[in-house]
């Protein structure tokens, strides 16, 4: 690990104003992505300022029946918060099955959001990664790929986001507040994380010194039907291979609205407006998913290794939203 | 960059200078001498550093020293009450819940928050009604809410059923 100065300030404004000095300063939240890559000398802030006692660790009502998550809410109280659970029941699931009990109890939600790929390569300094090193070429783009992207990746760059949270806020069109060197910023989560295109060392729209203050939930009646399923390689304590986000309103016997995301497969939480557009007033059944799922994954290419995503994202989409829809009933 | 941190750990103040790159885990077991957190992957992956963080079960190898100065850091080496061990302790033992016993202080540091959490109501990846009032720890739910910590002796058989024993009274 390179030597860092370790700093903490009174106030969110003294910590944005100390890193607009710094380049190379970087926030420590719960650490557990931070330290680790700074372990592997994939990060090497010269300064580390201590955010985790700044912002908020509360979940307060909003006046529009929505959420506010104070951005240093540790994952594993977002999981347990009994209001989350009965009005947001995907975000919950999402959370219970990332990490572990101890990395969740560190983790916050700001820290989540910006956690950084799991590419292999990403994470080994000793072979080329556009992402780490702007330039020096793509690893994984031929290499060991069965776990990144099938959509929207760029030859720069391949890599998946690796939160499961995200996904199922994007799901939930959450919007992201923060505060930087030009004032506060509301983006909605479906546009904070980025593409990769020709600049893969950039993961999310976040200026330098742009600090995460609070996620915003708005008001989803229907969002109490809604549900996560992730699929990976082991039971337990592994990274999504490919995960669905959903949420359903069925009337009359056809999909009034829905929302739906995908993880696991591109540089940022997938929002799979197609396949929404394609379920709206169609009847809640098996084909009307299969063609909504199709119709979201007609752009998708598969790398050397990892065709198997696409079948496995239908298919884990259409479960999903059979499983919403025998609830919906 | 050396600093002077203030470190609360199994109920005793300790005054030290650590690097800031110093780890928890490194301060506690280099610096310290207290061992019982051990150092198996180093990034987060294998528990075996678990400690508890105001009561809270964390991994040791990821927290920086000088970013837990107001925690009351607790042990498996602080979990018993002088010669009397913790019932969890117990339990491994009676149970004969290790082999080669690394991984051990992490695990019994981690099934006892883990208790704590199945007590306060929280739900796992195994919950099966996300919203019921009181979970009921049977043996998957006891798998998946201890899936951070890994045993390469892979003495599962016998610490579920160790853990199983202390949850069920």
């Amino acid at each position: 690990m390179k030597p860092f100065r370790y700093a903490r300030s009174d106030s969110v404004l003294d910590a944005v104003a100390m890193m607009a000095e710094t380049p190379r300063a970087a926030f420590l939240g719960g650490g557990t992505n931070l330290v680790d890559l700074m372990k592997l000398e994939v990060a090497a802030p010269d300064v580390l300022i201590d955010v985790r006692r700044l912002t908020s660790t509360r979940i307060e009502e909003l006046p529009d029946g929505g959420l506010r998550i104070g951005a240093a809410v540790p994952n594993s109280d977002l999981a347990a918060d009994r209001t989350i659970r009965r009005r947001y029941p995907v975000l919950s699931e999402a959370l219970l099955s990332g990490a572990s009990g101890q990395l969740r109890n560190l983790a916050t939600t700001g820290g989540n959001l910006l956690q950084r790929t799991r590419c292999v390569y990403f994470q080994d300094v000793t072979t080329p990664c556009n992402k780490r090193e702007p330039g020096s070429g793509c690893s994984a783009r031929e290499g060991f790929n069965r776990e990144l992207a099938i959509l929207g990746w760029s030859d720069a760059c391949v890599a998946t986001h690796p939160s499961d949270m995200a996904v199922a806020m994007a799901a939930l069109d959450a919007v992201v507040r923060t505060l930087g060197p030009k004032g506060e910023r509301a983006i909605p989560l479906t546009e904070l994380h980025r593409l990769p295109g020709d600049e893969p060392e950039r993961d999310t729209v976040l200026e330098h010194g742009e600090l995460i203050t609070a996620v915003d939930l708005p008001p989803l009646r229907f969002a109490t039907n809604s549900r996560f399923r992730k699929v990976r390689d082991r039971a337990s304590y592994a990274f999504a291979l490919v995960s669905v986000a959903a949420a359903l309103d069925v009337a009359d016997g056809v999909v009034r609205d829905v929302r739906i995301a995908l993880g696991g497969v591109a540089h940022k939480p997938w929002r799979a407006r197609r396949a929404e557009a394609a379920l709206r007033g169609t009847p809640p059944t098996e084909n009307s998913f299969r063609a909504a799922a199709e119709a979201e994954l007609a752009d998708a290419r598969p790398l050397s290794g990892n065709a198997f995503k696409v079948p496995l994202a239908r298919n884990a989409l259409v479960r999903t939203m059979l499983d919403l829809a025998e609830e919906a009933r | 960059m050396d600093v002077e941190v203030t470190l609360t750990v199994d109920g005793k103040k300790h005054q030290l200078v650590v690097d800031t790159r110093t780890t928890l885990l490194d301060a506690l077991r280099e610096r310290l001498g207290i061992i019982s957190p051990k150092k198996g992957c180093d990034h987060g992956q294998c528990g075996a550093c678990t400690v508890l963080l105001d009561g809270r079960r964390a991994n040791s190898c990821l927290a920086l020293a000088v970013a837990h100065q107001e925690a009351q850091i607790v042990t498996a080496g602080g979990l018993a009450d002088g010669e009397d061990l913790h019932p969890m302790q117990r339990s491994f033992i009676k149970h004969d819940a290790f082999q080669c016993g690394y991984c051990t202080p992490g695990q019994i540091v981690s099934a006892v928050a883990m208790l704590r959490e199945a007590d306060a109501g929280w739900p796992s990846t195994a919950t099966r009604d996300l919203n019921a009032d009181t979970v009921a720890l049977d043996d998957e739910e006891i798998r998946e809410r201890m899936s951070g910590n890994l045993c390469r002796c892979a003495a599962y058989a016998n610490i579920v059923p160790a853990i199983a024993e202390v949850a069920r009274g």
